[in-house]
């Protein structure tokens, strides 16, 4: 190039830069409900922070947050409610099943517990366990950044043309930690 | 654990109750006519003033039971340490017993889960209603001819995906 | 739920329409219900005029699956109920089992077994007291409490490889036998709790905000305590020095010296204490435990049929590999009773027992839990009204409802 930039100025794509400023802020919104609740209580106590890769915030507010994570079983009465609680959130939003209970239906293969919540609303990331250890949905977490990062757009496009994001496969784990960050 | 003379005096004031025992507990089996009166009896006479739980067990064409459900009310002597298993038998259609919600009101939320989980009635209830199931749920799912992955009911919702909502 | 139709039950104080009355909805999905519960509050103004809980958010039809897993397979379902201490669980199933069948497991099981409880009892309160401290603005206290029990998940950890969730005992026996890695890791936390304890005492105990939004809260006298069958911290705050470790000994509590923790006001303020008290005991309990922990097998002999006999014994003997077969055959397995029989327990939250029908094979026929959660919450609205709405966080914590316990 010709022209010299001074140092102050940074060419970037703006998708980029609004994705990961994104996945650098998520703000969780903790769908509780049983025994995953208690671990994802203890991945924001004090020994697994997750306060470290910018899910400080635990709003329990569905307005002022954009990723869900629902730990625990769901079961039949709960699950409109959490269908409402979806719907209440802004985009761009995106939901961790924490647990094999939400992924599955878990040990609880019972006349009320709903067998995954994916049957009924889109999730972006699964983590397994019963309960996940903390260090498990700090992957997730950071799996479902590098998700964004690659995947993000600044109008959330990528929600519309779910043909063109990356098809569903296991947890990586290293590969991914060297991907990030950019 | 219960002491021979609150039983002794118990089959005198009802002798058509039956008293046996296994493992040092003691229980006794009434008619669920004679429910009511034994419970007061025990309350007031026999000194058994908390209610531990009220559960029920549905015998379907097993063991000989006189009748399709039967009732458990387990209770205790706080003073004395005392325990008795209470024992009455109903049967379909229509199982009914009297409430001991006049008696004790721990008796008000377990036995509205013995009517939502087993559709046993309990006259007198102030609220018989269900409670841990949706009120909409159709039938009374412990029952032995309910299966266990239900009916249905679990998945019958709309889904939402991704673009809407 | 619709609302409307929740409002017409007779649980409400009043019957005809006072337009001036605010009807609100608390749960289930809010920070301060504990997990899943649902609270229909009638308010005026700020005093609550009458609360309706709407419960069932959980239910997952844990007594159906007792009827369809063997008595090892549900001591993993009985981990779930009461999540914040599933050792004390795991105890209470198994001692249920064992009564039925009518075995006894070896001293340095019913020791071991003693000491996961306890652990399992400190665990839960501090849950409990750090969700009431969480609950009324005090997160560093939440902080507190949350610190130690990581390392009472380090020490579970090395006794059967998970955080919680254990499933740590089996029929006859445990999983696995301690250790000495696992007892010295034990020692340490013994060293090391009273001092946090003492720090956590030292923010709340005398702190004029949290003395204020709890003393006089959500009192609970004597007589209401037996009436609506309280038992565990909530009845002994309120005056019924009942203790199952004292009055029914199960395991060998009564080798151990301790004290019953009582209080005699009832509200939330005695609750707080009375749990914060049962800690320390339980430290007592598990000092004597570790330093008096006998020699000996952890399962019960072969004699019984209970328990997987080890390897060596299968490859080696006759009687090991009948057994061994035995237990793991399809037709065979456990030899329970066909009888009923109730048996309870001291878990952290009350009177946990199992009524437990045997019909001769491997699996129970009807395997019910009394579970302490349930029965203490039918108590809210009569603890709450006239209260305040700041005081709905403060009961509700101090009652120590898990939903998973309510609703089964």
């Amino acid at each position: 190039m010709a022209i010299e930039l001074p140092d102050n100025v940074v060419i970037t794509q703006l998708d980029e830069l609004v994705s990961w400023c994104r996945k650098n802020s998520l703000w969780p919104m903790p769908f509780a409900t049983a025994c995953c609740g208690i671990e994802l209580m203890a991945t924001g106590a004090s020994r697994h922070d997750l306060a470290r890769f910018g899910a400080e915030v635990f709003r329990f507010s569905p307005r002022q947050c954009d990723l869900m994570i629902v730990a625990g079983r769901v079961v039949m009465k709960m699950l409109p409610v959490l269908q409402r609680i979806w719907q209440q959130m802004h985009e761009p939003k995106w939901c961790i099943s924490m647990g094999a209970c939400a992924s599955t239906g878990g040990v609880f293969d019972t006349y009320s517990v709903v067998q995954g919540i994916d049957r009924f609303i889109p999730v972006d990331m699964y983590v397994p366990g019963c309960p996940p250890r903390p260090e498990q949905l700090i992957q997730a977490v950071i799996d479902l950044q590098g998700k964004i990062q690659r995947e993000g757009t600044m109008f959330g496009g990528e929600f519309e043309r779910p043909q063109e994001q990356e098809p569903k496969r296991a947890l990586q784990g290293p590969e991914v930690v060297r991907d990030w960050p950019r | 654990m219960a002491v021979q003379g609150t039983i002794e005096q118990f089959s005198t004031a009802f002798p058509q109750v039956e008293t046996s025992e296994f493992r040092g507990q003691t229980r006794a089996v009434v008619p669920s006519e004679a429910l009511f009166a034994a419970l007061e009896w025990l309350r007031d006479e026999g000194g058994f003033d908390m209610l531990v739980d009220v559960t029920c067990v549905d015998y379907l064409a097993s063991r000989g039971a006189p009748g399709r459900f039967g009732l458990v009310y387990l209770l205790l002597d706080t003073q004395e340490g005392e325990r008795l298993t209470l024992r009455t038998y109903v049967n379909d259609p229509e199982p009914e017993v009297r409430s001991a919600v006049p008696l004790w009101e721990g008796a008000n939320w377990l036995e509205r889960e013995v009517w939502d989980l087993f559709g046993i009635r309990f006259a007198g209830h102030p609220d018989l209603r269900r409670i841990v199931l949706p009120d909409e749920f159709a039938t009374h799912p412990l029952r032995k001819d309910y299966p266990m992955q239900g009916r249905g009911e679990r998945h019958n919702f709309p889904v939402i995906t991704r673009g809407e909502g | 739920m619709p609302l409307e139709r929740v409002l017409q039950s007779g649980d409400l104080a009043h019957d005809e329409a006072q337009e001036y009355l605010w009807t609100m909805n608390f749960g289930p999905q809010h920070p301060a219900t504990h997990t899943t519960l649902r609270i229909v509050l009638k308010l005026d103004g700020e005093r609550v005029v009458d609360a309706m809980p709407d419960i069932g958010y959980l239910h997952s039809g844990f007594e159906k699956l007792g009827e369809e897993l063997d008595y090892n397979q549900y001591v993993t379902v009985t981990d779930r109920m009461n999540y914040i201490s599933p050792m004390a669980n795991n105890v209470a199933w198994h001692l249920a089992v064992e009564n039925l069948m009518g075995i006894e497991v070896p001293r340095r099981c019913q020791y071991l077994r003693v000491i996961v409880a306890e652990l399992a009892r400190i665990a839960d309160h501090l849950v409990c007291n750090g969700a009431v401290g969480l609950d009324t603005g005090a997160f560093t206290y939440f902080l507190y409490a949350f610190n130690p029990r990581e390392k009472i998940y380090d020490i579970f950890e090395a006794l059967c490889g998970a955080r919680f969730t254990n499933s740590y005992t089996r029929v006859g026996g445990l999983m696995r036998d301690a250790t000495d890695e696992a007892i010295a890791m034990i020692r340490v936390v013994i060293g090391e709790l009273p001092k946090a304890i003492d720090d956590m005492e030292r923010l709340l105990n005398r702190n004029k905000i949290f003395v204020d939004r709890t003393k006089g809260v959500g009192v609970l006298t004597k007589e209401e305590a037996i009436s609506r069958s309280a038992t565990g911290p909530i009845a002994r705050a309120s005056g019924v020095t009942r203790d199952l470790r004292k009055d029914e000994p199960y395991l060998c509590y009564e080798d151990f010296d301790f004290n019953v923790c009582c209080a005699r006001d009832g509200d939330c303020f005695a609750r707080y204490l009375v749990r914060m008290a049962e800690m320390r005991e339980s430290l007592r309990i598990l000092e004597q435990a570790v330093e008096n922990l006998p020699q000996g097998p952890v399962d019960v002999g072969m004699g019984e049929r209970a328990t997987l006999p080890n390897k060596g014994m299968v490859y080696s003997t006759i009687e090991g590999l009948i057994t061994h077969f035995e237990m793991v055959m399809t037709n065979r397995g456990f030899e329970v009773p066909v009888e009923e029989l109730y048996t309870a327990t001291e878990a952290p939250n009350g009177e946990l027992g199992f009524y437990l029908v045997g019909d001769g094979s491997n699996r129970a026929y009807r395997a019910r839990c009394r579970p302490p959660s349930f029965i203490h919450f039918a108590m809210f609205p009569h603890l709450i009204r006239g209260h305040t709405l700041s005081d709905v966080v403060a009961v509700l914590g101090s009652l120590n409802v898990i939903a998973a316990e309510l609703d089964r």
